[in-house]
């Protein structure tokens, strides 16, 4: 369900939120441009406990592969990605 | 300094990656350093079956790329290396690969052990052991950070 004033992003989750949520990306349309708008609309797609995994600790949120915090703006055609604590090597 | 950076399924053969670059540096460098990392059969008192590496494409070498230069702002280097596998992984597998060179051992290995301290926290990787138990997601140790941090003290 879109509107004229609707904003299409892409979310992606890694790791074990890819678990924890079920998918590894969806896209959303968004009457709230913001990162607040996603996780509002993600609230009512998203199983409870993958939802709360989104908020757990270390999690870090990026907007164009780029950490972002607190409430960013966001226009059509954003990549939004929940990612987990990282490890490499 | 020259930098290759690659993420991919598929294995890497240190001899290769070690003639390539002994040929871009020629005469230049008086050092190289190399480190593979393989995968364990153990996680402490665990055994570990496997490993699955996730990443994120574009932003995981990205990550790697801020790591090279920080070290390269750090040392004198004339050329660095990082492969690093994704995918599923078993035991005594390699799974990442780090080379440097510089006109002196020092910087060489300062600066290997530095970019593989860097790449336990800071590189854009998610990483999954396979254990009789079941599926543990991992993340950097205490241990880790640590070795990272000890670095920032180190700073001039």
């Amino acid at each position: 369900m879109s509107s004229a004033t609707a904003t299409v992003v892409t979310v992606r989750f890694f790791g074990s939120l890819r678990e924890a949520v079920g998918r590894d990306a969806v896209d959303l349309d968004i009457e709230n441009a913001c990162i607040a708008g996603v996780r509002k609309r993600l609230a009512s797609l998203l199983p409870a406990d993958g939802l709360q995994a989104l908020s757990g600790q270390g999690v870090r949120v990026c907007v164009n592969q780029t950490i972002v915090r607190g409430n960013v703006e966001l226009g059509t055609g954003d990549e939004v990605a929940f990612l987990p604590p990282v490890t490499g090597g | 300094m020259h930098a290759d950076i690659r993420v991919a399924t598929d294995d890497f053969d240190v001899a290769k990656e070690w003639a390539a670059l002994r040929t871009r540096v020629g005469g230049r460098a008086g050092a190289v350093v190399a480190f593979a990392g393989i995968v364990r059969d153990h996680a402490g008192p665990d055994q570990v079956e496997g490993l699955f590496l996730e990443h994120y494409p574009g932003m995981t070498e990205a990550s790697i790329g801020r790591i090279l230069s920080k070290a390269s702002d750090r040392w004198e280097l004339l050329d660095a290396v990082v492969v690093h596998r994704v995918g599923e992984l078993a035991p005594q597998d390699q799974i990442v690969l780090v080379l440097v060179a510089a006109a002196h051992r020092g910087d060489a290995f300062a600066a290997c052990e530095f970019i593989m301290d860097y790449l336990k926290t800071d590189a854009v990787f998610w990483k999954k052991e396979h254990r009789p138990g079941g599926d543990t997601w991992i993340g950097a140790t205490a241990r880790d950070r640590d070795r990272r941090n000890g670095w920032q003290t180190d700073d001039p």
